[in-house]
Parts: structure tokens; C-alpha cells; sequence
């Protein structure tokens, strides 16, 4: 076990010419350092220029998402043991426009999040004084996988069609659509379909099964995609051919 | 409203040929492509192929097969188009020659299958 | 801001200075598991090769033995015989792939609990060995 490590940490400063550059720095490795450990202490004690995001050093805040050695991971939870006597190659997460060194433009992903309703639904809401709405447990496993998605957009980084088509929903999205339109409390199902059976939606998916094979939190949004695409097209098939009673 | 496009029934299409063509075409290159030429296996006598190509229930099944691995090739290829060579921006081009492509071969099939002596 | 990112998915405003970086046209090439997919995916191009194939050796088989005998042996012809046999090969990666994912997007319900996966993939893979051998007994015996 080496007791230092290369870190190779991607660079960008929009206010300089010159595009991204890489810059070596040695890090210690101590057994339990993750490498967002190593990030931390080069800003603190060697390059308090370099610019990247974290917050709960956990794996459950999402904020953390980097390229590491070109997959997609969160930095808090990559441990740098796992690269032997390195070097570790850190880079901004692919798909998404570079603000400055490792820090990515995720509006995008933001209003992506939205578009899809992702608030339970009801023609009536039932009035407070007639109590909470109640789930069974077996009604709360159908969705639950899917709720636990911290966004982190390590999926949207892996995803091949996002990184081509940047106007497809992507997976996050549709998996916490699908966390709605499982909950047994929602109504929302037709709503959401329209969203998502755009061409952006869910049909430009191919299946790749990248994006379930990163996911830190193990939502498997493919799964949810091949799932709803069954149920979308069974209502598209509807409607083609009793129009007025689909909805 | 939802948008009335093709894309569901085009997806049910390919999972329909998705299936047929995993369960059946196998199989079928393996005998019909490789050990009956090769002589591997006998092929077998030309009186009962017939006989079992003539049966109205063959016909029937090989038209299913054809038409809907034709669809699922298609629907297939027309995305790695896109994906693989990057050229989404000929989509209409493309639609035009994978899904022609496969309406034209099922033509061609439904012919063949309707004029088997 | 502009607010007209929301009515277009994938539309950042003009930040000159951020950099965006376009997938190479090898994109599949830098990864294992996206080779894995485009392989997957072309073996589409295999399935109809094979179709066409089907419909001549039915041709063939329609229009008499001479021309059934006729067929088998242009099918032997090299070319056709190593399209054939990479065929296979293809159509068989299909396969598996197929039934290995075929139980992402069917969740079976019985008696209010889910079928696991791996009982969905086990009937897809008994129905690959039942239709096989169907297809067996039906041209070689019969």
C-alpha cells in the first residue's frame, strides 16, 4: 500500500484561454481516504484554486459526482485504495458543460426534474380533518426503489444518449416519474404520459443499461424506463385506437 | 391530449420481434444456415419440407416471424443510425429505409408464402 | 434568466465560456459495456440478413427439389456459409441478452407478490428450449 498517490485533476479557467488542462498533484493514501479526501486536501494545503462540489461527504447529498479513471462516481464514496499506486484521473462528469474545473452546469437536469411532476396528484384532495392517506407496505415496496434516487447524475453522465441527444429526459427523471406514478396515493399517471411519450421522452432510450449499472443508490432506472415504455405503449396503443375513451 | 405518434406501436413491434426472433431464429440459422448445407445433420427430403411449408399453420407462423423480426431489425438498426453514426438529423431518411425496408420484405414474404404451391 | 430553457429540454443559454465537450463519433469504442451495446444492437442487421435468407430457402423449397438441392448448395458457398455462421453468432447474443433484460421491463404480480427476476428469466430460457426443440422435431422428424 503506497503511501502517496498521483491525483491528475482536470482543469478549465473560462477567464484564461486554453481550454482544459490536466495537473498532477501528490496526495497522501492513507487506507481510509476516499477521493474526495484527496481533492480536500489539495485545496486546503497545495491549490486553493481548484473549484469542485461536495457537501455531505456520505453518498447521500448528490453533490459530489465526478469522473474518476472515466466511470462515473461519487468522489465521497470512491475509495483510493482502489486504484493501487494510481494515478487517479479526475475529471468534471461527462455530459454536462464545464463551469470551471470540476464543477458542472446542472440547470438542465434541474428543469428535467420538473417536467416530469414529480408531486403526487389527485383530482380531490382529501381534507386534512379526514386524516392521513393510508399505504400498505407491500403498496409502498412498488415504488420505493425508485424514491431513493439522491440526484446525482451519475446516470445522466453515463448515459450514451443523453451525451448525443442533450434534449432526452434522461433517467433520473423518468425513474422518480415513475416513483409517482406507482405511489398508490397518486393519480397523475395520464399527466406524466404526456411528458414523457414526447420523442425526448422515453422512446429515444435504447437500453443501454449504463446509467443503472452507476447509480450509487441502486434505483435502476433502466429498469424503471423498460417498465413504463410497457406501460406507455399500452396507452398509446389505446388511444390510437379508441381515442375518446383513452382519457 | 397525448401526442398520437407511431413511437409506442413501433416499440410494441420491436419487443414483439425482440421475442420471436430470440425463441425462433436461432434455431433456425443453425439447421437451415449451417448443418443442412453442411451436411451435419441430413437435411431433410425435399417431399417433407414441403409438406410442412404447404401446411396452412406454417405459412401462417412464417409470415408472424418475418414480419415481426423485419420490424425489430428495423426499429433496432434505425437507432444505432442515429446513436452510432450520429446522424439523427437524416431521421426522415432513415425511418424512411429501415421501416420501408421492412414493409417491402414483408411484402415480399406474404407473397412467397401466399403462392407456395 | 430567460425562461426559455423551460420550454426547450437540452437548451443552455450562450455561456461562451463553458465548455462542452461533443461525444467523438467512437463513443462506443471507449467503453466495454458500450461495445457490449452496439454489438447487441447490430446484430439487427443479422436478423434481417437471416430473414432474407428464410424467404429464398422457401422459394426454393416452393419451386421443387431441383431448386431445393440448388439452394443447399449455393448455401455452402463460403461466403454465405461464413455470413451464416457470424449470423449465428450474433442471433445467439441476442438471445441472451434478450432474456436477461426481458424481466427489467415485465413485473409480474402473482398473489400480490413479485415474481423475482430471476423466475422470469428462467421461463424465457425453458420457452428458448421448448421452441428449439419444436423447431427440431418439426423439420427432422415430423
Amino acid at each position: 500500500m503506497p503511501d502517496r498517490i498521483t491525483m491528475q485533476v482536470a482543469r478549465y479557467r473560462p477567464e484564461e484561454d486554453g481550454g482544459q488542462s490536466v495537473q498532477a498533484y501528490e496526495v497522501p493514501c492513507p487506507k481510509d481516504w476516499v477521493v474526495l479526501d484527496g481533492l480536500n486536501y489539495i485545496k486546503d494545503r497545495l491549490d486553493g484554486s481548484l473549484s469542485y462540489r461536495w457537501s455531505c461527504r456520505m453518498g447521500v447529498c448528490g453533490s459530489c459526482g465526478m469522473t474518476v479513471n472515466g466511470e462515473p462516481k461519487l468522489t465521497c464514496e470512491t475509495f483510493l485504495s482502489e486504484y493501487g499506486s494510481g494515478p487517479v484521473r479526475v475529471e468534471p462528469l461527462r455530459n454536462f458543460p464545464v463551469i470551471r474545473d470540476l464543477v458542472v452546469e446542472i440547470g438542465d437536469f434541474m428543469r428535467k426534474l420538473v417536467m416530469v411532476k414529480p408531486w403526487i396528484i389527485r383530482a380531490d384532495e382529501q381534507d386534512v380533518s379526514a386524516g392521513e392517506y393510508r399505504q400498505t407496505p407491500a403498496e409502498l415496496d412498488e415504488y420505493k426503489q425508485f424514491s431513493m434516487c439522491i440526484n446525482c447524475m451519475l446516470c445522466y453522465s453515463a448515459c450514451p444518449i443523453y451525451g448525443l441527444e442533450p434534449a432526452f429526459i434522461g433517467p433520473a427523471a423518468i425513474a422518480l416519474a415513475q416513483r409517482y406514478n406507482l405511489d398508490s396515493r397518486d393519480e397523475g399517471s395520464a399527466e406524466r404520459l404526456d411528458v414523457l411519450s414526447e420523442h425526448d421522452g422515453i422512446w429515444g432510450c435504447t437500453f443501454v443499461g449504463e446509467c443503472t449499472e452507476v447509480c450509487p443508490k441502486h434505483v435502476d432506472p433502466a429498469g424503471a424506463i423498460q417498465r413504463y415504455k410497457l406501460t406507455a405503449a399500452l396507452a398509446g396503443l389505446k388511444s390510437f385506437v379508441l381515442p375518446r375513451s383513452a382519457r | 391530449m397525448a401526442k398520437r405518434s407511431l413511437e409506442p406501436i413501433l416499440w410494441l413491434l420491436f419487443s414483439a420481434g425482440g421475442v420471436v426472433s430470440a425463441l425462433l431464429v436461432p434455431i433456425l440459422v443453425l439447421l437451415l444456415g449451417i448443418a443442412f448445407p453442411l451436411g451435419w445433420l441430413s437435411a431433410p427430403s425435399h417431399e417433407h419440407l414441403f409438406a410442412v411449408l404447404r401446411h396452412p399453420l406454417t405459412r401462417v407462423a412464417l409470415f408472424g416471424v418475418c414480419v415481426l423480426s423485419l420490424f425489430h431489425g428495423a426499429h433496432r438498426f434505425r437507432f444505432t443510425l442515429y446513436d452510432g453514426l450520429q446522424i439523427k438529423h437524416l431521421n426522415e431518411l432513415i425511418n424512411l429505409f429501415c421501416y420501408g425496408g421492412a414493409i417491402a420484405l414483408s411484402l415480399w414474404a406474404g407473397y412467397l408464402l401466399w403462392v407456395v404451391p | 434568466m430567460s425562461d426559455q430553457s423551460a420550454e426547450h429540454p437540452g437548451y443552455t443559454e450562450y455561456h461562451p465560456r463553458w465548455l462542452r465537450r461533443r461525444p467523438s463519433t467512437y463513443w462506443w469504442l471507449e467503453r466495454r459495456a458500450y461495445l457490449a451495446f452496439i454489438t447487441r444492437e447490430l446484430s439487427s442487421i443479422f436478423i434481417a440478413w437471416f430473414i432474407v435468407y428464410l424467404l429464398l430457402f422457401i422459394r426454393a423449397v416452393s419451386r421443387g427439389d431441383a431448386s431445393y438441392q440448388q439452394f443447399l448448395a449455393w448455401s455452402r458457398h463460403p461466403v454465405v456459409l461464413v455470413l451464416n455462421v457470424v449470423t449465428f453468432l450474433f442471433v445467439v447474443f441476442h438471445a441472451f441478452t434478450w432474456f436477461n433484460l426481458a424481466p427489467k421491463a415485465m413485473v409480474v404480480h402473482v398473489g400480490g407478490k413479485r415474481l423475482p427476476a430471476s423466475v422470469i428469466s428462467a421461463s424465457n430460457y425453458a420457452a428458448w428450449v421448448a421452441a428449439t426443440a419444436f423447431v427440431v422435431w418439426l423439420l427432422l422428424g415430423g
